[in-house]
């Protein structure tokens, strides 16, 4: 805006504005002045869960295979920054179940909340899948594994287009009654905005509590941070998302994938949230990945910051 | 461990006093909002490699043929300062003037006013800021100063009877200052709105703010001018301007800037993006069912042009998802 000089060699107080504003999560080291807070939105829940997916939904769609190793270490780097679920999990299917029980601390299973999606996807229809389903979640429990549900397609389909909000409750009703302790719902393609977010989640929260419930927005069409902002404002207090944004779209050539974890975090932050995940240290290990699969990153906090 | 206790106590404290319910935030939202195209003047000022003027001029007849309602189509300043804008009289001399479609352009003080009327200007906008500094450091005067430049385009602009938008730069924070307070946005958003200003656009020029300082900053300045009468003007820096705007949204502001292609870098972050990319707002905004006039095919394809002419990747998401089908 304005005339641009040459700025930013003048911008002395630059990192001290990073600094105010990239919170740092963890105590201690640059506690924040509470008079400075920014104030906070009434309503929102005072504390939100992050669940990363980024080792699981970000990297399988990523074209290039990573090394265990690398895995492993970013893994690693992400364990070490407050973040309390890092999802590591894949497709499990009700075979699996005892050599996944070897070591696992939680198990997914992954619903649709579209007949086409979910044939296309998993090769059987909705009503095969909760009973495949069931079957898994049930022996889990059994061996006290926790599940946690995904609902694919909560905000539309790339095969039937629009998805109804009863349709999505239904599905997610299906998975809560078999056990599972949490549902995560995915806009999948990332067509969903703050009006069709609402619609579906009002219809949700008619069965299941707000605190069963979680958000998984993709970033496609730039609309993640917007939904979930709407999603957060209606009492949901867990979100899904990727750091650096991994993982592209298989269903839209060149889009983007997952939100990206630092720009939720920022706006977390931002909006006097607690989340217990320290900005920078995610930062890092999203600058890792990055190299490692050698691409540039999603997230715009990490773009501005890095090479700021 | 004892500090964050504390701050952790301070903010449940905060929390206790306000009883409003979630959903109401979530509130009416306006049926129709007006977008304004900031592209070939904000977006372009901020692109390096100077763009050939037919390119402008081709630019903005597809963001009009977009529908877009207004097109900022770019600023009388000199050319030191913008070398990239050093061609406004022709390019304002070369578009197409659609009907039902404004055109106005940045003219900083008297002389870019009187450029800009002679090259037929029907429409202008003055600037101002919430940062004394950055004030001092963008333009090379103090505030106080500024508004007297800026009344002196108002006084002169009002004798012809044209229209002039107000602009107030780091209304979430300043990257001189760091932090801004609302109180101080709402003063200068007052004066130039009692100056004669008929539009501000608030913006927040770095892209730090989040959805909670954006409605504390705008309830502070809706206290001082009409909410009928703002506009905000969000960067995506920090991937916050679209939950930022739908924030603005529900607390009734009607008018977004934004950028096709979300054109234009940051001169205070390098690598990091600038504004909010207009295929990307217009996505929510549709989703939302409120009207706007604009067609997002053209407006795609007008986005498609300037990538190509620049030579580089759009920074609208819609346009990534959508440009290989």
């Amino acid at each position: 805006m304005g005339n641009m000089p040459s700025a930013v060699k003048h911008c002395l107080s630059y990192q001290q504005l990073l600094r105010e504003h990239l919170w740092i999560g963890d105590s201690g080291a640059g506690a924040l002045d509470p008079a400075q807070e920014s104030s906070q939105l009434s309503g929102l829940p005072e504390y939100v869960k992050i669940v990363e997916v980024g080792p699981r939904d970000g990297l399988q769609n990523e074209k290039v295979i990573v090394p265990t190793d690398i895995k492993i270490e970013f893994i690693n780097k992400l364990s070490q920054t407050g973040l309390s679920v890092i999802e590591v999990t894949s497709f499990v299917s009700s075979r699996w179940v005892p050599q996944v029980a070897a070591g696992a601390t939680e198990i997914s299973v992954f619903g649709a909340a579209s007949e086409s999606f979910s044939k296309k996807n998993i090769n059987c229809s909705i009503k095969e899948s909760m009973e495949k389903f069931e079957e898994v979640v049930k022996s889990a429990r059994h061996m006290g594994i926790p599940a946690r549900g995904y609902v694919s397609c909560a905000l539309g389909c790339p095969y039937e287009g629009n998805i109804t909000p009863q349709k999505v409750t239904e599905v997610s009703k299906r998975l809560y009654s078999m056990g599972c302790y949490e549902i995560s719902l995915g806009d999948t393609i990332g067509v969903g905005t703050p009006g069709s977010m609402k619609r579906m989640l009002e219809n949700v929260m008619k069965e299941i509590p707000p605190g069963a419930l979680a958000v998984h927005c993709h970033d496609t069409y730039g609309q993640a941070l917007a939904n979930i902002l709407t999603a957060l404002q209606m009492g949901i207090n867990v979100v899904d998302s990727a750091v650096s944004g991994l993982g592209g779209c298989p269903y839209a050539k060149g889009a983007s994938g997952n939100v990206a974890t630092e720009d939720l975090i920022y706006m977390l932050n931002g909006l006097g949230l607690n989340t217990g995940v320290n900005l920078y240290k995610v930062m890092e290990a999203g600058d890792f990945i990055c190299k490692a699969v050698n691409k540039t990153t999603n997230s715009k906090v990490a773009q501005a910051s890095f090479n700021a | 461990m004892a500090t964050a206790r504390k701050a952790m106590r301070l903010r449940l404290a905060g929390l206790e006093s306000l009883r409003a319910v979630s959903t109401s935030t979530v509130g009416t939202l306006p049926k129709r909002v007006k977008i304004v195209e900031v592209g070939p003047r904000d977006g372009l000022q901020n692109e390096k490699d100077i763009i050939p003027t037919p390119v402008k001029i081709k630019l903005i007849d597809m963001l009009s043929e977009a529908g877009l309602p207004v097109i900022e189509a770019t600023s009388f300043v000199s050319p030191k300062w913008v070398p990239q804008l050093a061609d406004a009289a022709e390019v304002l001399k070369g578009i197409q003037r659609f009907p039902g479609i404004n055109y106005p352009v940045l003219t900083p003080n008297l002389k870019g006013f009187q450029d800009a009327v002679a090259a037929g200007a029907k429409e202008v906008a003055v600037l101002g800021a919430a940062s004394e500094l950055f004030t001092k450091k963008n333009i090379n005067c103090s505030l106080d100063e500024s508004f007297q430049r800026s009344d002196e385009v108002l006084k002169a602009a009002q004798a012809r009877s044209i229209p002039v938008r107000g602009y107030v730069s780091c209304v979430l924070g300043c990257p001189y200052q760091g932090k801004i307070s609302p109180a101080k946005v709402a003063e200068v958003a007052k004066k130039l709105y009692s100056m004669g200003c008929y539009e501000i656009s608030l913006g927040d020029t770095i892209g730090v703010g989040t959805p909670g300082v954006m409605k504390d900053m705008l309830s502070a300045v809706m206290h001082e001018v009409p909410v009928t009468a703002l506009a905000v003007h969000c960067h995506d820096t920090y991937g916050q301007a679209l939950a930022n705007t739908l924030m603005a949204l529900q607390m009734g502001v009607s008018v977004v800037d934004s950028s096709v292609a979300g054109l234009g870098g940051c001169p205070y972050a390098q690598g990091a993006s600038g504004n909010l990319a207009t295929e990307d707002l217009l996505y929510m905004l549709a989703g939302l069912g409120i009207h706007t006039g604009v067609n997002l095919q053209k407006l795609l394809e007008a986005g498609t042009f300037i990538s190509k002419a620049l030579n580089r990747k759009t920074s609208s998401k819609v346009a990534q998802a959508t440009s290989k089908l």
